[in-house]
């Protein structure tokens, strides 16, 4: 007799059928497309070593199975990585995987902050702007928001380290930590953090303002509500009608737009830790581009992609959560 | 004496009055229109500025700006006009929006109307093309795309246009499902009109404003995409760009700021035309959707 499964299981079994086909084509486009470019990962090896002879290279070639047509490479590198088998690293003469997880951990903090700050902040200036709509109070938070907005990340970036380091001393330039602090236990984590504030804060100010700008709308639109003006008919203050009853409902499309930007997030993670040297997977895929290294560039872009299939799943159980109208089905 | 004509209604006014009537009620769209006849004349007159070449060398490297007149906003760390550079590179910013933004549109609308109209498995196909696009972050799709396609300026465009199609294509998509229903457009079948005529001329016309809406968004992406390239010094090099002139001003950051500085603003305030133009245009073209 087979057992009940559980809605939210059998939800996420669905959503993994839905997501694998959707990953599968990014692999395979993303393989082809980097067939098309000029040279392959022996020309780079061999232009390393400063030439070689042809015989040598073309060894080289039959090793790495780069003879084969290029519909046989794609299903090799495709049954590997099906494995999880992301290949070597010709430039960190490392397995991929390895690499993968070394950077890993970098961006997941870099994101985790750069969007609590940007969600938290968004909500709550988005929030007010709501309800003091058409007030100089709202006029000044939108136009910051706009300001933020064309803000690009690089240049904000600068000026902070010209600001903060350069005149001021206050906060280190970059990297993740103090490399000759040899910080444990809590002095490790201030360190870190230390080195966190700018490159949140740049990563984080044009996702704030879109949270903003969505937020205002969304109160402004759950305000005009019937059961919102039930409860203030009941007697609910103003302070009390915004935290119980409007904010609940008015964060659904907010948290559907943090689940959608969060691989233009990744995307801006290259630019800032690249500024800022965080060694996490935005600077490596900056390196990998320019180092010609294709299968940690495929390593990155596979890895990418299925944290924002994670990350999507999250927000929709999240979603459901926030409004109980909406079924997992 | 009276005339019988005193007493008609005034006419109608025309419809780019009426839309400049309504356009110019928001004061914010109006800074927007001024920032971008600025950075518009920019790229128009940056030949009077500097006949030749912006990229040569025109005075002492790292002159301070208004130090000296030959060079009013001063010189980089190899000599070049700034000025002349942040002319030049309006010019780019400008051409790189344009022409990405065309393409982004155009691969939007046509996915998204066939998308919208067709239904089924259409839309299931172009949907999971759709979703691959964006599951990939676009920022590094673009990297990988310049790497192999190379750094010059059409190609440049041409990547921006292919990472930033989908957003604009789930919004026609929404658009032509919300409409394909509608009596118009049984109408119109009714009558014998092909798919191609139903798509472009009956249902299209109607989807304009929010594309034109979203196209000053697109733009404002495009430009920010390009210099955050031209930042990472993959932009072409051949071409001033406010974001290489930003890259290169980095390495003297802490002995002439200005040099990253000044074309740092001219991006924030393009940018800012961009989306306070769009906002103008929304409140222009869709004078109900304001409360």
């Amino acid at each position: 007799m087979p057992l009940p499964i559980p809605p939210i299981l059998s939800y996420a079994l669905r959503r993994l059928f839905q997501a694998v086909p959707v990953v599968i084509l990014i692999m395979i486009g993303t393989f082809l497309l980097l067939k098309l470019a000029p040279g392959d990962t022996v020309d780079a090896l061999v232009g390393d070593m400063g030439g070689a002879d042809a015989a040598f290279i073309e060894r080289l070639r039959i090793e790495y199975g780069l003879d084969q047509p290029v519909w046989v490479q794609l299903w090799r590198y495709m049954s590997k990585l099906a494995m999880f088998d992301f290949g070597w690293s010709f430039v960190y003469e490392q397995p991929v995987s390895r690499i993968l997880m070394d950077r890993l951990g970098t961006t997941l903090l870099l994101m985790a902050t750069s969007l609590s700050v940007a969600f938290t902040i968004g909500i709550f200036l988005g929030a007010i702007a709501a309800r003091r709509a058409y007030s100089t109070t709202d006029n000044l938070i939108s136009t910051l928001g706009l300001i933020f907005y064309a803000t690009p990340s690089f240049f904000l970036s600068l000026m902070m380290i010209l600001l903060f380091s350069v005149k001021l001393g206050w906060l280190p330039v970059g990297g993740i930590k103090t490399i000759t602090g040899f910080y444990t236990g809590w002095d490790h984590v201030v360190d870190v953090a230390r080195h966190l504030i700018m490159p949140t804060a740049a990563l984080s100010l044009i996702y704030l303002s879109f949270y903003l700008r969505l937020m205002r709308a969304s109160v402004l639109e759950v305000a005009e509500l019937d059961y919102v003006r039930t409860a203030r008919a009941k007697g609910a203050g103003e302070s009390r009608l915004m935290v119980h009853h409007i904010m609940r409902n008015a964060l659904l499309p907010v948290v559907t737009l943090l689940g959608l930007q969060f691989s233009t997030v990744l995307g801006g993670s290259v630019v800032v830790e690249t500024i800022f040297t965080l060694p996490g997977l935005g600077q490596l895929a900056y390196q990998s581009v320019i180092q010609r290294d294709m299968n940690t560039l495929m390593g990155i872009i596979f890895l990418c992609s299925i944290i924002v299939v994670v990350v999507n799943f999250l927000t929709d159980l999240l979603y459901a959560r926030l409004d109980s109208r909406i079924k997992l089905t | 004496m009276t005339t019988a004509a005193t007493d008609l209604p005034p006419p109608e006014p025309s419809r780019p009055v009426v839309l400049w009537r309504r356009f110019r009620r928001n004061r914010a769209a109006l800074l927007g229109l001024f920032l971008f006849t600025l950075v518009v004349g920019m790229a128009l007159t940056a030949g009077l500025i500097e006949p030749n070449d912006p990229l040569r060398r025109a005075g002492v490297p790292l002159t301070a700006p208004f130090a000296n007149w030959d060079t009013p906003l001063g010189t980089d760390q190899l000599g070049r006009d700034i000025l002349a550079m942040l002319f030049y590179g309006a010019r780019i910013s400008l051409l790189v929006g344009v022409v990405a933004t065309l393409i982004s549109i155009g691969i939007g609308i046509v996915i998204g109307a066939l998308s919208g109209y067709f239904g089924g498995w259409v839309d299931d196909v172009l949907m999971r093309i759709t979703e691959a696009f964006q599951t990939i972050p676009s920022f590094v799709l673009l990297l990988t795309l310049v790497a192999i396609l190379g750094s010059k300026i059409e190609w440049i465009a041409l990547a921006i246009g292919i990472v930033s199609w989908t957003a604009p294509a789930r919004m026609v998509r929404a658009e032509f499902m919300a409409l394909r229903n509608r009596e118009f457009v049984d109408a119109a079948r009714n009558l014998g009109v092909s798919n191609t005529a139903m798509i472009f001329k009956e249902i299209m016309p109607n989807a304009i404003p929010p594309i034109i809406v979203y196209a000053s968004v697109v733009m404002a992406l495009s430009i920010l995409l390009e210099s955050a390239l031209a930042f990472l010094a993959l932009g072409d090099p051949n071409y001033a760009s406010w974001g290489n002139m930003i890259g290169q001003g980095r390495a003297v950051l802490r002995t002439a700021w200005y040099c990253a500085a000044i074309p740092g603003i001219a991006i924030v305030l393009t940018v800012l035309s961009f989306s306070l133009l769009g906002e103008g245009l929304n409140d222009a073209l869709n004078p109900r959707q304001k409360k």
